[in-house]
């Protein structure tokens, strides 16, 4: 295809990430060095004959008004919004460094500082999720694979379930469930024998809920994959196999798992990629008291009455830097398969 | 047809048929759940007295003379007038889907044709931009949005989203583009059409099972969207996922956590329509991207 009718059939798709992906990511890196303007003080003197003078400070609403007018950005401050007590929080760490004794006291410091909280919960939430999903997908893909034809087809309408539903839904429908006068929630009072029980009350209890919402949600992903990866499973190397006296758990270590490995890294690179942004059970299971994603401060930061668009800047960038660092293997695979070409 | 030596013994089988159950239940038993509940009043829904009052209905049986009730739904559709978000949903998710479809199919099929090497490029930044939570770049949308006036309406939210969709719509589409043989449309251009001739004649009779299923993950994008919408949309054109999300923030006075659970179950229902019909092309785009690496 020549240059031209390329650039004319990729011209609309081509705009359109440009201006909508490409230009706002250069806006926010931008808007994060800014900060809002502060407001413009003046002070007056007030003199009235015989009690004296008297000086005032206060708002100059014109003066603010005009300055944040002609500069909607807000002033520019550098590094320091990154530097500051919301985000990489410098200082304070520097504070804990010199202040704790032992590892496990600064640790405790560093989850004060909301950006490292929410640092905490998203990679703890990324690597156990992504990980406990494929094992529970590929136990149901086998599981369903030995099953009879008729119940298969409902067994992946059934699964594909929790997968399709908007997150913001599957996880109000489960926190219903688990709310100590929900279903489940009444049937772990029972079992806990303690009638004030409730996974919401500690921090560990909200964090396990969250990764069972997890694996829930994006197990079925794992599980129709790994179900069509074992369709083209050769046969004759399982029969040959069997001829050599493999059990049946060698079997499915031996030739079953190093046939599906290339699905198994690409369900791995998606899910870390996806399970990073973990924002909506946050929401739904309001668990924000116990555990925030680095996707919820920005949220949080941009909604509500004051919209602190630097803030919220200044963590979006963080959080493409971390989407960069899980995504540089896959670069390098692609590069890889690119070259190889 | 297994042979008899991949026949499993008895204990394993009832051992795997045990674990697919445990899984069905898991997969389905909610949504069961929270359905037939969303008929009760919330004294049921959520029993404090005795878990089974939320199967029988025992409170309902008391405020309506019958186990079940549609008051929920009255509430949310009719009280909090949730068909205007319903709708605006199913605005948004038409025109995403149709735009987003439109102008992938004519990127995805150059990007399948052309062999320079920009191409590479090309899909390595769609798949970095696949791969950043949309939500990292609503904070550039709002300044500019506020200063020309578009913040808070329909047209603004779906041209977000269509851009947000266009790196996995370029990815499924140009991977879909490659399994049509390229003779195709070249032994085309050969009895002199130009490229787009080709593509209008010959390529587009052919391509609709990948856009359909393409289709399909651009509309639960669309409708799934949360942090895009709750920020781009001002109250009056809230699409369904934040007016759930709204329904929560009102204080859980008695009926409103009912409300929530009326609009949750109106929300899930197309959901589960849709899989029901096209659970095929769903299987298909899911593995396909897989099969491609």
């Amino acid at each position: 295809m020549k240059h031209r009718t390329f650039f004319w059939f990729f011209l609309p798709t081509g705009l359109a990430m440009l201006l909508f992906i490409a230009l706002p990511i250069v806006s926010v890196v931008i808007q994060s060095v800014y900060a809002p303007h502060e407001a413009v003080l003046k002070t007056v003197e007030n003199c009235t004959p015989l009690v004296g003078c008297t000086t005032e400070t206060t708002i100059d609403q014109d003066a603010t008004r005009d300055i944040r007018e002609a500069q909607p950005l807000g002033r520019f401050v550098g590094l320091d919004i990154y530097l500051d007590r919301g985000h990489l929080a410098v200082t304070e760490v520097g504070e804990a460094w010199a202040a704790s004794a032992s590892m496990g006291g600064f640790i405790d410091r560093l989850f004060n500082l909301p950006l490292y909280r929410a640092l905490a919960f998203t990679l703890t939430f990324t690597f156990i999720v992504t990980p406990l999903l494929i094992v529970f997908g590929l136990m149901i893909a086998l599981a369903v694979n030995s099953l009879h034809s008729r119940l298969k087809g409902l067994m992946i309408f059934f699964s594909l379930l929790p997968m399709i539903v908007t997150p913001l839904i599957g996880s109000l429908i489960l926190f219903w469930m688990v709310d100590s006068r929900g279903v489940i929630g009444s049937a772990l009072v029972a079992l806990a024998g303690d009638p004030d029980f409730s996974m919401k009350a500690s921090t560990g209890l909200t964090w396990i809920m969250l990764i069972v919402y997890g694996v829930w949600h994006s197990a079925p992903f794992a599980f129709v994959v790994f179900y069509a990866g074992l369709q083209t499973l050769p046969q004759d190397q399982i029969e040959a196999a069997q001829i050599d006296g493999a059990t049946r758990w060698q079997q499915i270590k031996y030739v079953v798992v190093p046939h599906l490995m290339p699905l198994v890294t690409f369900v791995a690179l998606i899910q870390l990629m996806d399970n990073f942004r973990v924002f909506e059970p946050v929401v739904g299971f309001n668990a924000s008291a116990h555990a925030t994603s680095l996707s919820w401060i920005i949220f949080n930061d941009l909604g509500g009455e004051t919209r602190q668009l630097s803030a919220a800047s200044a963590t979006s960038v963080l959080t493409i830097i971390g989407v960069a660092i899980l995504l540089s293997p896959v670069l390098v695979r692609t590069w890889r398969d690119f070259k190889g070409k | 047809m297994a042979s008899k030596a991949q026949r499993m013994p008895l204990g394993l089988r009832i051992l795997t048929y045990g674990f697919v159950f445990v899984w069905f239940i898991l997969a389905a038993f909610p949504f069961f759940w929270t359905f037939w509940g969303s008929f009760k009043v919330e004294l049921d829904f959520f029993s404090i007295a005795d878990w089974t009052n939320a199967l029988t209905g025992e409170r309902t049986k008391a405020a309506y003379d019958s186990a079940f009730t549609g008051a929920a739904y009255h509430g949310a559709w009719v009280q909090e007038e949730f068909w205007r978000n319903v709708i605006n949903t199913f605005i948004v998710c038409f025109f995403v889907v149709c735009t987003s479809l439109t102008i992938g199919t004519l990127g995805g099929y150059a990007l399948s044709r052309s062999s320079f090497r920009y191409t590479f490029w090309l899909l390595i930044t769609a798949l970095i931009f696949r791969a950043m939570p949309p939500i990292t770049l609503v904070a550039g949308y709002l300044l500019p949005f506020f200063e020309w006036n578009v913040w808070g309406i329909l047209p603004t939210t779906i041209i977000v989203l269509v851009a947000i969709n266009q790196p996995f719509t370029l990815w499924m589409l140009h991977s879909f583009f490659q399994n049509i043989p390229k003779e195709l449309d070249e032994s085309a251009k050969v009895d002199g059409c130009t490229q787009f001739q080709a593509f209008r004649h010959v390529i587009v009779p052919v391509m609709w099972p990948g856009v359909i299923t393409t289709g399909l993950f651009s509309f639960l994008l669309a409708y799934n969207d949360f942090a895009v919408t709750a920020m781009l949309l001002s109250e009056s054109n809230r699409t369904m996922v934040p007016a759930i999300a709204a329904f929560l923030g009102t204080t859980y006075t008695e009926g409103n956590v009912m409300f929530a659970v009326a609009a949750v179950v109106s929300a899930t229902a197309p959901l589960f329509i849709l899989v029901m019909f096209f659970q095929r092309q769903i299987v298909s785009g899911l593995t396909a991207g897989a099969v491609k690496g």
